[in-house]
């Protein structure tokens, strides 16, 4: 098995399924070159302009005839270039991508996959830096997937282009090409739905992912050198929530930490510790935590440290729910 | 029933100044020879600043910069045709027309730099903040002059966008609206020829973006976009006639990015080389040289010792910018609302810890 990036595992798996399906097609701004990311890096030599399309500068464009590509048969993966910049579309993702399906009582469906780069940590102009889950998870017809390993980046998406619904596919630009790992050269599948326990633990939960894994990782080994054992969940899918699998787990350690980059109400985090008031909430020893972005703006990058949660402010918050 | 013709259109191109700067002396506006001197000097300043930032983000002093090289002509021209009063919107790749506007070079660079502090907020300029989003500012422009026409202010807006942002549907809606309410708003399209790596061909299946003015029923001319005479009198005769309650103008410059999208960009993997090499020969800033030169407002010496009085001021001007940003990290709660709400304030609070704590 070879080494590879986050962003050559997305582009051997839009390769892979664009060999073994004829369906799918790319739409997106500059994805002939390969895309500013370089995602879609060599597909319009191998499958033609026909079939990786370079469209006018309009994400509603984008969606929008999505939409009707996937109604009628294709399996559009549309790239939009920057997270932020989905909402420049969002009526076409919220009005009608997330209910054809149910508009048409089954009739017509929508199985497109809109990828994007998203997150902070990059160090890029204003507007290139949001996470924004909580509004996709609340966008009901739509599945959220977030990886944070270039293994699950190519099996999710593998996923999520054979899913028959809408897909928003958001790829931590952080961990591009910040981390290898050794990933399987044949196709597979990762399942949406599922998260993954990357650390077991007795101590405390972390419930996290995309980026913040490894600052939880991190924080992880800190609290080690203390005796603290976390556990930490990779949630990998926002929409559907594995409830059971953080559940579980907090039933067993009866302290939680959520982290995430998203600003602080009504995001995720939210919406976790919900469900665990619901289900679990005798079993709690203390408070749940939540470290996350902030309610205001992402600031321009010089502040972006101090907007995003850090090891710092990770162990800040898990001292909380310890010292309860 | 016969077919019959209901309309024909005919779209104009303006120049005044051709490769070489030879001036069309029917066309040529009336400027004093102070004025094109300063006209020129923005030019050239806005190329070293161009330079220095493109240096500056190479040590990782700063972060990606989107350079002007190829536009000077319109956004310089665009900038002494406004007047102060008018409103202006802009997008990222228009530094030159903002430091024309009279934004210190010392401040553009901290919004480079990412710091806040470095968008024009100052109320003696009316410049709106740089949209990042593209083409959502167009009809920001729209809405301001509305508000000008509606208390009945000689006042125009003018907003500048790129050839991709016209295949924003935000674009079609602002031409529209200012069309409908006949607006005192100058649309200047900045057509560079390239939206990243994607040739103005297939951004859209017209020949030209100012035809388009024709279907939303507002005046339209296309200039030579490396012109600065052409740009200057457009836009300066668009802006009167706004001002005079007669409605909007699409005014699209053809132009060329010479340089990157941003410096995160490589454009060798797309651009054909010739077609730079083409372009280069219209640079704005060597056809200006030419007409200053003929009308022997500047010789070859003069000339020298200015572009090194420009680079001397920015490189002055950036390094006093990036020594004395001094802001607070607390500062990204401020200005989220007019008055900070407790939610806010307990979060700013936590963050404030945060610091104490690792500040031990």
């Amino acid at each position: 098995m070879a080494k590879i990036t986050f962003i050559e595992a997305i582009n051997q798996a839009l390769l892979q399924e664009m060999e073994s399906d004829n369906s799918v097609v790319i739409l997106g701004e500059d994805v002939g070159m390969g895309g500013v990311f370089r995602a879609t890096d060599g597909l319009r030599a191998k499958f033609g302009a026909g079939r990786v399309i370079d469209t006018p500068l309009s994400e509603a464009g984008i969606i929008g005839t999505s939409v009707g590509m996937a109604a009628n048969g294709l399996k559009p993966i549309a790239e939009m270039q920057f997270n932020e910049f989905i909402f420049m579309g969002y009526h076409q993702l919220k009005t009608n991508a997330a209910r054809i399906r149910s508009r048409s009582r089954g009739r017509f469906s929508c199985p497109i996959v809109i990828r994007t780069p998203y997150g902070g940590g990059i160090r890029p102009l204003e507007l290139h830096s949001e996470s924004m889950e909580g509004i996709y998870a609340h966008t009901p017809g739509i599945k959220v997937i977030v990886p944070s390993t270039p293994y699950d980046a190519k099996g999710l998406l593998i996923s999520s282009i054979r899913d028959p619904d809408p897909v928003v596919f958001l790829e931590p630009t952080r961990l591009y090409r910040s981390i290898k790992e050794e990933v399987p050269e044949n196709s597979y599948t990762v399942p949406i739905g599922k998260a993954s326990v990357v650390r077991d633990g007795k101590d405390l939960t972390i419930i996290t992912f995309g980026g913040m894994v490894k600052f939880s990782l991190d924080a992880a080994d800190i609290l080690k050198e203390q005796g603290i054992n976390a556990e930490i969940i990779d949630l990998r899918t926002i929409y559907p929530l594995d409830t059971e699998a953080f559940i579980n787990s907090v039933k067993k350690t009866g302290r939680v930490v959520v982290v995430h980059e998203d600003s602080r109400t009504c995001g995720i985090g939210a919406e976790i510790i919900s469900q665990l008031s619901e289900n679990i909430l005798t079993d709690l020893l203390a408070p749940p935590v939540r470290v996350t972005g902030y309610d205001v703006p992402f600031p321009l990058y010089k502040f972006e440290d101090y907007y995003l949660p850090s090891v710092d402010r990770i162990l800040s918050g898990i001292k909380r729910v310890m010292e309860y | 029933m016969p077919i019959t013709t209901i309309g024909t259109f005919s779209v104009q191109r303006l120049q005044i100044l051709d490769e070489k700067g030879n001036v069309d002396k029917a066309l040529e506006p009336k400027l004093s020879n102070d004025i094109l001197k300063k006209i020129y000097y923005q030019m050239i300043s806005s190329r070293a600043f161009d330079d220095k930032c493109i240096n500056l983000q190479r040590q990782g002093k700063i972060g990606t910069y989107a350079p002007v090289r190829g536009h000077e002509a319109v956004q310089i021209g665009t900038a002494f045709a406004l007047e102060s009063k008018d409103w202006l919107f802009t997008t990222y790749r228009d530094s030159a027309v903002l430091m024309a506007r009279g934004l210190p070079a010392s401040q553009l660079i901290q919004y480079w730099a990412g710091n806040e502090a470095g968008n024009d907020t100052s109320s003696e300029r009316n410049n709106f903040p740089i949209a990042i989003a593209v083409g959502t500012q167009l009809s920001h422009a729209v809405g301001a002059g509305y508000a000008f026409k509606l208390r009945g202010e000689r006042c125009a807006t003018a907003v500048l966008f790129g050839d991709g942002a016209t295949s924003e549907g935000d674009s079609h809606d602002a031409f529209n609206f200012a069309g409908v309410l006949k607006t005192p708003t100058v649309f200047i399209c900045e057509n560079n020829q390239f939206a990243i790596s994607v040739p103005r061909k297939c951004q859209t299946a017209a020949n030209t973006i100012v035809q388009k003015s024709i279907a939303y029923g507002i005046k339209g001319i296309q200039v030579d976009g490396n012109d600065a005479l052409a740009v200057y009198k457009a836009v300066k005769d668009a802006l009167e006639n706004a001002r005079a309650g007669n409605g909007p103008t699409l005014i699209e410059c053809e132009t060329f990015r010479m340089g990157q999208h941003t410096t995160s960009d490589d454009p060798t993997r797309y651009m054909p080389k010739e077609l730079l090499e083409e372009w280069k020969k219209r640079d704005p800033i060597i056809r200006f040289e030419g007409y200053l030169k003929s009308k022997g407002i500047l010789n070859d010496n003069e000339i020298k010792n200015l572009k090194e009085m420009a680079e001397r001021e920015i490189k002055n001007a950036v390094e006093k910018g990036l020594t004395e940003m001094q802001i607070l990290p607390s500062d990204i709660f401020k200005y989220t609302f007019a008055e900070m709400p407790k939610c806010i304030e307990k979060q700013m609070r936590e963050m404030e810890e945060t610091i104490k704590l690792k500040n031990g």
